[in-house]
């Protein structure tokens, strides 16, 4: 087990908490444990609630979305230095997405419960803490606008070859056939009149 | 002896010699003038490629300037021309006028960290300089190539990156904005692999190509991780038409982006990059 002034190194040594107040550090120390995954483990899964947040120390996290049928698909990757989750910050305090270690990962896990209700007995860490998360939020907002925009472009597929298609030939055939059936008639019933 | 006649508006024959498909629509052809002879260009810079009988259109030169033998284009299809050019087939001949434009500035970055960052096809302006940096390695410090592509399937030289991501002496990033679990890569824009670093800002040069929203995007990750914008470099592209600053087609603000671009430095053109209009 890590111990509380070593838990206190990792955090002043993470560029997320780069030059926190000492004072403040020992109040996130007190919310903070220090956790690992291996590969193929989840840090936290989508519609779960957000109950820990996460300062990625190494390795890398796939932020990923499920769907039925289909691979999840990545949205973004974290890697050391980054944070993994904000959830735990906005009601319902619920997951939105899949945390997947694609490596194994090592982080500081915060205990979001504690450190929201010393956020709000203490205005100074509330606001050291938003001030320092409002900025990455921000960022893969920016992020995920760009991810929309599709910059580079879909790639063309290639041509299909030109045949028709199976239905529409029959289709077509079925309808040359029935022409041909009424002209037939007709000239069937003009026989038949004429004779 | 460079082949290309003194008047750039007239084309030169060249012949195909090879044909590679990079993507599905994305293609690399290898091409030598009809009449023998070296090609000479700088990195960065581009030729007027002419489908007889379709048109003519400006495509960046993605080969090693240090092979004159050989002329070497990658073109993505997207129109009717560059269509034309992907129905080509080795032994066809087509028209060359060129080379036009600014290059990148390897040598003037001598001594400095050299930052690539490339998005999509944009990959392919910057080769050259890249292999120029490679063929120069100890003149500068740190040497690293970003490249951003839409998904894993769209990465463009494959396994030339792979190779450079070989040498001890060269760092390639890539990451993809879409990508499902069996890609075990960096997933999000390119501008995010900027904020990794791993270089030394105030003595840093950077060449960024791709997508101009891309581009902007970068130089503001570069500025903000301490990149100088007299330090930054982008390929701009506009509607090339003579490709020697006569027609005006190509006209940015004050600028002929055939004849003072592609390459800009970026502190001469942030604000233009900022005007809807242009």
């Amino acid at each position: 087990m890590v111990k509380p002034e070593n838990l206190g190194r990792i955090i002043d040594e993470h560029p997320f908490f780069q030059g926190i107040d000492a004072t403040l550090r020992e109040l996130l120390v007190g919310c903070a444990a220090n956790e690992r995954f291996d590969a193929g483990q989840f840090l936290f899964r989508q519609g779960q609630s957000a109950k820990k947040f996460f300062l990625i120390r190494a390795g890398t996290v796939a932020v990923e979305i499920d769907q039925p049928g289909r691979p999840p698909i990545i949205i973004e990757t974290i890697a050391e230095g980054d944070i993994a989750g904000w959830a735990w910050m906005v009601e319902p305090y619920q997951s939105t997405f899949d945390a997947r270690a694609m490596t194994l990962v090592r982080a500081l896990s915060f205990d979001a419960q504690c450190l929201r209700r010393k956020m709000e007995a203490d205005p100074a860490l509330g606001f050291e803490v938003m001030r320092r998360f409002v900025p990455v939020m921000a960022h893969r907002l920016a992020a995920a606008r760009l991810q929309m925009l599709d910059l580079y472009g879909p790639t063309k597929k290639p041509k299909p070859e030109k045949t028709a298609k199976p239905e529409k030939a029959e289709a077509k055939s079925k309808g040359r056939n029935r022409a041909a059936d009424a002209r037939l008639e007709k000239a069937e019933s003009k026989k038949k009149k004429d004779g | 002896m460079n082949v290309l006649p003194h008047d750039p508006m007239v084309p030169v024959p060249f012949r195909i010699e090879k044909v590679r498909r990079d993507l599905s629509d994305t293609f690399t052809m290898e091409m030598v003038p009809e009449a023998g002879g070296d090609f000479a260009f700088r990195p960065g810079q581009f030729n007027m490629l002419y489908v007889f009988g379709v048109g003519e259109v400006p495509i960046s030169i993605s080969g090693d300037p240090a092979d004159r033998s050989v002329l070497v284009h990658t073109t993505r299809a997207v129109g009717t021309v560059t269509e034309a050019l992907d129905a080509l087939k080795p032994g066809d001949v087509l028209g060359v006028r060129g080379p036009f434009g600014t290059a990148w500035p390897v040598e003037a970055a001598f001594g400095h960290d050299l930052v690539f960052v490339a998005g999509g096809v944009g990959l392919a302006p910057l080769r050259p300089a890249i292999y120029q940096a490679m063929a120069h390695r100890e003149r500068f410090g740190r040497v690293i190539v970003l490249y951003g592509a839409r998904t894993p399937e769209d990465i463009l030289y494959k396994k030339e990156l792979e190779r450079w991501r070989g040498r001890f002496d060269l760092d390639v990033l890539v990451t993809v904005d879409r990508a499902t679990g069996k890609w075990g890569g960096n997933v999000g824009v390119v501008t995010n692999l900027v904020a990794r670093g791993g270089f030394d800002p105030l003595n840093t040069a950077s060449f960024v190509c791709g997508p101009e929203v891309m581009m902007r995007y970068a130089a503001a990750a570069l500025e903000k991780k301490g990149v100088a914008r007299d330090n930054i470099w982008v390929s701009v592209e506009r509607n090339m038409k003579c490709g020697c600053g006569l027609c005006g087609h190509c006209q940015w603000g004050p600028h002929f982006t055939c004849k003072d671009g592609p390459v800009f430095r970026f502190d001469g053109i942030a604000d233009l990059f900022q005007i809807r209009e242009l």
